[in-house]
């Protein structure tokens, strides 16, 4: 189990889902908080589900607040990199240059491409932390 | 000869350390987002640092007794030996806590950190001219809190021998003054 446990994160190191900041994280692990990890992971994919609630409603509505719509990534992007999650990290960069830009049609391809890799990136994680319980 | 001696109420300072409890900085973190909270503590609590975590800088307002309704009353028991707080947060930001710290005639000498995920140079600049200890660009590392922990621990350090030499002084001043009243 501990070599699929360690194939799971060289993976999601290698393919660029993860970067160091969660290398960091697992170092604050120990015996005494052994899930420190995981439960940052579940408070990251609740809040950041809450984020992308709010911004599917936003651009649901069709007019595009910029200015809302880059606060809203700009929390997205925080704690994405506090996770170390970084390709999602990239797609909130991306979509913070459309806002900034003006530009309704980038900002709706890149967030659906953020949604792509946010679900990859928790569906891999969930893996991760299965596998590292047994 | 009878030495007689005046019985001196010893009136030595009785200044102490400012330390919560023995060798634990007590630390006020402040931050809007959930998931940095929880990596902000766990960092702290890894050095060995008392917590208390808030989510805005309201509510750390409140939690120094600073907003308004308690002017600092009954606040005076309250240690905390540093403040950590993210730079941009809905409602008050945490330059705006930290003007109003360092108004405050009962925290103004705690050393206030700002946290900040943009590394904008008037913004940093901002914060250190208002009296910031620090800037730390997000994600904040151990390495940093640790280093912030050592340079206040050695702070207090400073203070602390200063007490103790002083101490010195005064006991040594009384047992002079003792020796010249013995008849």
């Amino acid at each position: 189990m501990q070599r699929q446990v360690a194939l799971i994160k060289q993976s999601l190191f290698d393919q660029g889902y993860l970067d160091e900041q969660f290398m960091e994280l697992e170092e604050l692990q120990d015996d005494a908080n052994p899930n420190f990890v995981e439960e940052v992971a579940t408070l990251y994919f609740k809040d950041s589900a809450r984020l992308i609630n709010n911004i599917d409603q936003a651009l649901e509505r069709g007019s595009f607040d910029f200015n809302r719509l880059d606060s809203y990534m700009h929390q997205f992007k925080g704690s994405s990199t506090s996770i170390g999650a970084s390709k999602v990290k990239t797609e909130c960069t991306m979509f913070r240059e459309y806002c900034r830009a003006g530009n309704a049609e980038g900002c709706l391809r890149t967030f659906k491409q953020l949604k792509k890799e946010h679900a990859t990136l928790r569906k891999k994680l969930e893996q991760y932390f299965q596998a590292s319980k047994r | 000869m009878a030495e007689v001696m005046r019985s001196e109420t010893l009136n030595i300072s009785n200044n102490t350390s400012s330390l919560a409890s023995p060798e634990l900085l007590h630390v006020l973190a402040v931050d809007d987002s959930i998931v940095d909270r929880k990596f902000i503590e766990r960092l702290l609590r890894v050095s060995s640092c008392k917590v208390t975590v808030v989510d805005s800088a309201t509510r750390a307002l409140q939690y120094l007794g600073l907003d308004g309704d308690n002017n600092s009353v009954g606040f005076e028991d309250l240690k905390i030996n540093l403040i950590m707080t993210d730079y941009s947060m809905p409602g008050m930001t945490g330059y705006e806590l930290l003007k109003k710290i360092k108004e405050s005639s009962a925290f103004k000498e705690i050393p206030v950190v700002i946290m900040s995920s943009e590394n904008i140079l008037p913004r940093i600049d901002r914060c250190l001219e208002e009296g910031a200890e620090d800037f730390l660009l997000k994600p904040v590392k151990l390495s940093d809190v640790k280093r912030l922990r050592d340079s206040l621990l050695k702070a207090e350090e400073r203070v602390f021998k200063n007490i103790m030499h002083k101490r010195e002084l005064e006991a040594n001043d009384i047992y002079s003054q003792l020796k010249r009243t013995k008849i």
